[in-house]
């Protein structure tokens, strides 16, 4: 039991995004509400950004700014700074994420524009009764 | 071969989106010959590309000259050669159709509907094109958006549709996301070849496993791989008229080359990366998903929707064909995404032809029709040979490479399945004949006749689908040059 | 002899498939548009008959269309079988042509350009499968006949054509998708090849089980041709008018079926494979009980075109029958009944159309005294009937009396017996027809004003019944083919 406990503490930033996961797509599936169905599609995302990011981390990294000479000369211990890569990989997911939810949103005021609400069993019976 | 040209066949969509959003606002006759201008140098230039890859091997091209497998590559051998020029020739063809579908329902909207058009047609391009497991995902991405935008685009219902498939759309992407990290923490790269290297090392490792299923699954929505395919269905018939003739043929069919490309990338003979068990049940899978879908297209009364349906049932053959890993079901697989992704653009064509004329896709409105649109109707029924699998057109051929993949894996659930989809096609296409051929029998024969006028589709959505109809049979006869100088060359010897 | 390499087959074939261009264009000008279809079906047996020489001296010629699966390409090779059904369907079509504007005309029918298009169509993909080199393209021309030939039959456009046209298409296509193109796929990956080789592709590469499932799935697969429980289309498909009825489902449709049935048993499975797997047994039962029950059940039908496809259901398995005996004789028996029921049963419906041209009358009750309004007619409707039951002087003749020696070399009493019921049978639902015609007097009143038919319909009809009492004179090409064919 101990060691299970210590498994998921070592590996707490894991645990985090799955939970954080599970809550966003739990949304996205079970809420009826289209704007609960967004948040829950942004929470998913962020999981995953959270994910990424954390596995660039490294303890006692510092920021990747380096100095040329040295990098050119190899004195740059890679276990003192952090990897960039995935942070630069998460800007880009970010903005990815922020036109989806930007398209998720335009979408939705057509939606409550024509139908009035945004609850989907309301606007499933009024497709029904058009 | 270092080689930029590749590069200009996506781009010429990619600039003239921004043109055309910028001068189309105000006038509106430029689009037509822009958008056509673009698409088809795009064309030309994609067979350029094909004939050179044949000749000199593979074209690389590295954004910002950062040498991979730091910097992104954008790679192209002879299969994604023909895949980019089939997504530029069909793209080009459904154009003449989406050109007065859209003079139609969107008058002052035009611009911003073929700015999103283009956009999608070069993300489309890039998803064949890169060789970075990272730029995949953004390309993914960027034809899901634009397609959000199109779809959202249609009458009625289809903001909703549009919304439910923004939302899978998005779970299919953070799982590809997901496993593309996964990936990266094993191996630390996101080069695709370079990825494939590690690879071997790390076999039977579980995160390995959980990688390549997170990747799979988001491919799968992706590709409405049943059960996956809830979101299709809707967002495909909701779609506005000129926007499905290109979503319809190409989304799905690029997401399953791209499934490919990852399995021919990242497997190889000694090294099988999946295990049997796997396999046969995916093939089960895409088996029941045939079934299923060939069902449930029975169940449809509307032409568009049902065509959706075979749509799915069609993913199931491509599917299960890559996964029978053999290479007969491999050059199935890989001439099914040519040939479906051709009779799906001519079926689509017709369906476009005939709301264009009559207003409606539901059976009840289709009676008569070859009295009206006897043209329309022609090549109609050459698109459901096709689907149906006649020879000697194009659909019979990938069938046939498809069932011997299956008989010499042993598979005979997919063989069964097959045949199965092939019989349902017979019936569903000819339900529609009939409706058509026969009219309505309340009234007396001669007097039907006589009352039904002649109406034919106009000629920008008549020409592409009489093209499209003697592609299918012009592609089906010249199989064994496609499959023997293409095909094959691209399949590892003793997959 | 080495294959020569020729454009005349593709040629044969595509005389009509663009010939039905032209067709279409005149479609405002009857006159020209059937004149289409003389000088069409002319050219194409004049192409056909050229192709004759060079085949009765024992060579062959291939054209290679395309190529599309390795070692499988699309081609044709006309060989001695292939011409014997090619000379049939090509003549046979030129008399069909002629009948069919008596015929359309004097019924005054719609649609008729589509008619005339359908039908050149239909007939490329007829000779198509006669000159087809291997399955694949064989599969290919027959699934086309099935799809050219739907508007044919529905052509009525009503409720009963509807439903008939269901039936075809689902028993044909069901049946070729769902049976022959398992089969093909298997024959494919068990032999490597699918050319048509005389002496069959299978030897020694399938065990017996596999033979038999093959088999099976090849004789029904083949629907065409009418093996029971797979019969039913043909039946229902009468309701076309009757020019279609007499050439596509009295000859060039249900024997393109008996000619696939053939290929596989001769050049893709092989009589002696099938005969030391003692299959032959198995297509012999299958004929025999097809053969019975479709006389039987030809006695009771009224109508005489329903008749006619019983008769028809059952003569195709006659010509099964002698494939499946695998003896020399039978098998030679077989073939030359394609050929010489082919002339006996399009006279048969030619006579049927001309009645119901001439009287507007469909079922046999109703024809009492006709013969003597319309003697040419009746006289060729016995002649036909005279051969079909296999009576001297007629073509039929001959292959039955090949038939019934094979039966008897091959020790195969079960078979002379059914073989001999059946030949009462055939005189059983013929011959009350053709008395009621001449001895039975019509009905007051009944009858009066009915002439000959158009002389577009009659001279057709003549026609083919003194060809099919030339052919008792004159069998020597034919056998010669046939021979050739079998390799004796």
């Amino acid at each position: 039991m101990e060691s299970l406990l210590d498994h998921i503490i070592a590996k707490y930033n894991y645990w985090i995004y799955v939970v954080l996961m599970m809550i966003g797509f739990y949304a996205m599936i079970g809420k009826r509400n289209l704007v609960k169905k967004l948040l829950g599609m942004n929470i998913f995302q962020t999981a995953i950004i959270l994910f990424f990011v954390s596995t660039g981390a490294k303890k006692g990294g510092s920021i990747p700014i380096l100095d040329k000479y040295a990098a050119l000369q190899g004195q740059v211990d890679v276990n003192q700074v952090v990897n960039p890569l995935p942070h630069v990989l998460m800007l880009t997911a970010i903005v990815v994420g922020v036109s989806v939810t930007g398209v998720a949103l335009a979408v939705m005021q057509r939606i409550y524009r024509k139908y009035g609400t945004l609850e989907e069993d309301e606007i499933l019976e009024k497709i029904e009764n058009e | 071969m270092k080689s930029n040209l590749h590069m200009y066949v996506m781009a010429a969509p990619l600039l003239t989106a921004f043109l055309v959003n910028i001068f189309g606002r105000t006038r509106r006759k430029v689009i037509a010959p822009m958008v056509l201008g673009a698409l088809g140098l795009s064309s030309l230039l994609a067979i350029v590309v094909l004939k050179r890859t044949l000749v000199s091997g593979d074209l690389s091209y590295t954004a910002g000259a950062w040498t991979p497998p730091w910097g992104i590559e954008l790679l192209v051998d002879p299969l994604s050669a023909l895949m980019l020029l089939l997504i530029a020739a069909v793209s080009f063809i459904a154009t003449f159709a989406a050109l007065p579908c859209v003079e139609r329902d969107l008058q002052d909207r035009q611009h911003i509907f073929f700015t999103l058009y283009l956009i999608l047609i070069a993300g489309l391009m890039g998803l064949v094109l890169t060789a970075d497991a990272f730029n995949l995902y953004v390309m993914l991405e960027i034809t899901s958006i634009t397609t959000y935008g199109l779809i959202a685009l249609g009458r009625g219902r289809a903001p909703l549709s549009s919304f439910n498939y923004i939302i899978m759309g998005s779970v299919a992407a953070s799982f590809y996301l997901l496993g593309v990290g996964y990936l990266y923490l094993l191996t630390g790269t996101l080069n695709m070849a370079d990825i494939a290297r590690y690879l071997p090392a790390l076999q039977g490792s579980a995160a390995l496993s959980t990688a390549l299923a997170f990747i799979l699954i988001g491919l799968w929505i992706k590709m409405a791989f049943f059960p996956l395919h809830g979101w299709l269905p809707r967002a495909y018939t909701d779609a506005p008229d000129g926007a499905g003739v290109l979503i319809a043929p190409l989304m799905t069919k690029v997401t399953i080359y791209l499934m490919v490309r990852l399995m021919l990338t990242f497997q190889s003979p000694e090294f099988p990366l999946i295990s049997m068990d796997v396999r046969t049940l995916v093939i089960w899978a895409a088996s029941i998903g045939i079934v299923c879908a060939s069902s449930l297209a029975l169940a449809q009364r509307n032409l568009k929707q049902m065509l959706t349906y075979i749509i799915i049932a069609e993913v199931g053959y491509m599917v299960g064909g890559a996964w029978l890993a053999n290479d007969q079901g491999m050059t199935g697989t890989l001439l099914h995404i040519v040939n479906d992704a051709l009779m799906t653009l001519c079926l689509f064509l017709a369906a476009v032809a005939i709301a264009y004329r009559t207003g409606s896709l539901h059976f009840d409105n289709l009676k008569g029709l070859y009295r009206r649109m006897p043209w329309t109707m022609a090549f109609f029924t050459i698109g459901a040979f096709a689907m149906i699998g006649v020879p000697p057109t194009c659909g019979f051929y990938s069938k046939w490479y498809l069932l011997l993949g299956g008989i010499e894996a042993g598979q005979w659930e997919f063989v069964v399945a097959l045949i199965f989809s092939s019989l349902v096609n017979a019936v569903l296409f000819f339900r529609i004949i009939e409706l058509a051929y026969f009219g309505s029998l309340q009234d007396s024969e001669h007097h039907a006749h006589a009352s039904a006028e002649r109406h034919e589709a106009p000629w920008w959505i008549l020409s592409p689908l009489a093209l499209t109809a003697v592609l299918l049979i012009v592609v089906g006869l010249s199989t064994g040059p496609l499959v023997h100088n293409i095909i094959r060359l691209m399949i590892p010897v003793g997959f | 002899m080495t294959p020569i390499v020729s454009i005349w087959p593709l040629a044969a074939i595509l005389v009509s498939l663009l010939g039905a261009l032209p067709i279409i264009l005149a479609h405002r000008q009857p006159n020209l548009r059937e004149s289409w279809t003389i000088l069409i079906a002319l050219v194409k047996l004049m192409i056909v008959a050229s192709l004759l020489p060079g085949v009765l001296q024992g060579s062959s010629y291939v054209f290679t269309i395309a190529q599309v699966i390795p070692g499988v390409p699309i081609e044709l090779r006309v060989d001695a079988l292939g011409m014997i059904f090619a000379l049939v369907a090509s003549s046979l079509w030129l008399f069909t042509s002629i009948y069919s504007i008596g015929y359309m005309r004097a019924l005054d029918e719609h649609a008729q350009t589509r008619y005339y298009a359908s039908f050149a169509v239909a007939i490329s993909a007829t000779l198509g499968v006669a000159f087809a080199g291997n399955l694949l393209t064989m599969y290919l021309f027959y699934e086309m006949l099935s799809l050219s030939t739907y508007p044919l039959v529905t052509h009525e456009q009503n409720a009963e054509a509807r439903s008939s046209g269901r039936k075809y298409l689902t028993y044909i296509l069901g049946t070729s998708i769902g049976l022959a193109l398992p089969a093909m796929m298997i024959t494919y990956s068990v032999a490597g090849t699918l050319d048509f080789t005389s002496g069959g592709i299978l030897a020694g590469k399938a065990s017996p089980e596999l033979l038999a499932l093959l088999l099976v799935l090849f004789l029904f697969g083949f629907a065409k041709a009418g093996l029971m429980p797979f019969h039913g289309w043909l039946p229902a498909a009468m309701v076309a008018p009757t020019p279609v009825s007499s050439f596509l489902h009295g000859v060039a449709v249900v024997k393109a079926g008996v000619f696939s049935i053939f290929r596989i048993i001769f050049d893709i499975l092989g009589p002696e494979t099938l005969q030391s797997a003692d299959l032959g047994s198995l297509i012999t039962y299958i004929a025999s009980v097809t053969l019975l029950i479709a006389s039987m059940v030809a006695l009771t039908q009224d109508s005489l075109k329903r008749r006619l496809a019983y008769s028809t259901i059952g003569q195709l398995a006659y010509m099964v029958l002698g494939a499946g005996m695998l003896s020399a004789t039978g098998m030679l028996g077989g073939v030359m009944h394609l050929a010489m029921h082919a002339f006996g049963k399009i006279t048969l419906f030619f006579c049927a159309g001309a009645i119901y041209v001439a009287s507007k009358k469909k079922n046999i009750s109703q024809m009492d005294g006709l013969g003597r309004r319309m003697p040419i007619t009746y006289l060729a409707f016995f002649l036909g009937s005279l051969s079909i039951i296999g009576m001297p002087p007629l073509g039929g003749f001959i292959s039955k009396w090949n038939l019934l020696i094979g039966a008897v070399e091959g020790d195969q009493l079960v078979l002379v017996v059914v073989l001999l019921i059946s030949s009462l049978l055939n005189a059983a639902y013929f011959f009350p027809i053709v008395y009621r015609g001449f001895f039975v007097p019509a009905a007051d009143g009944e009858g009066d004003g009915i002439k000959e038919a158009p002389l577009f319909c009659l001279i057709p009809l003549s026609v083919t019944a003194l060809v099919s009492l030339a052919l008792f004179f004159y069998p020597d090409t034919l056998l010669k083919l046939a021979r050739m064919a079998l390799g004796i």
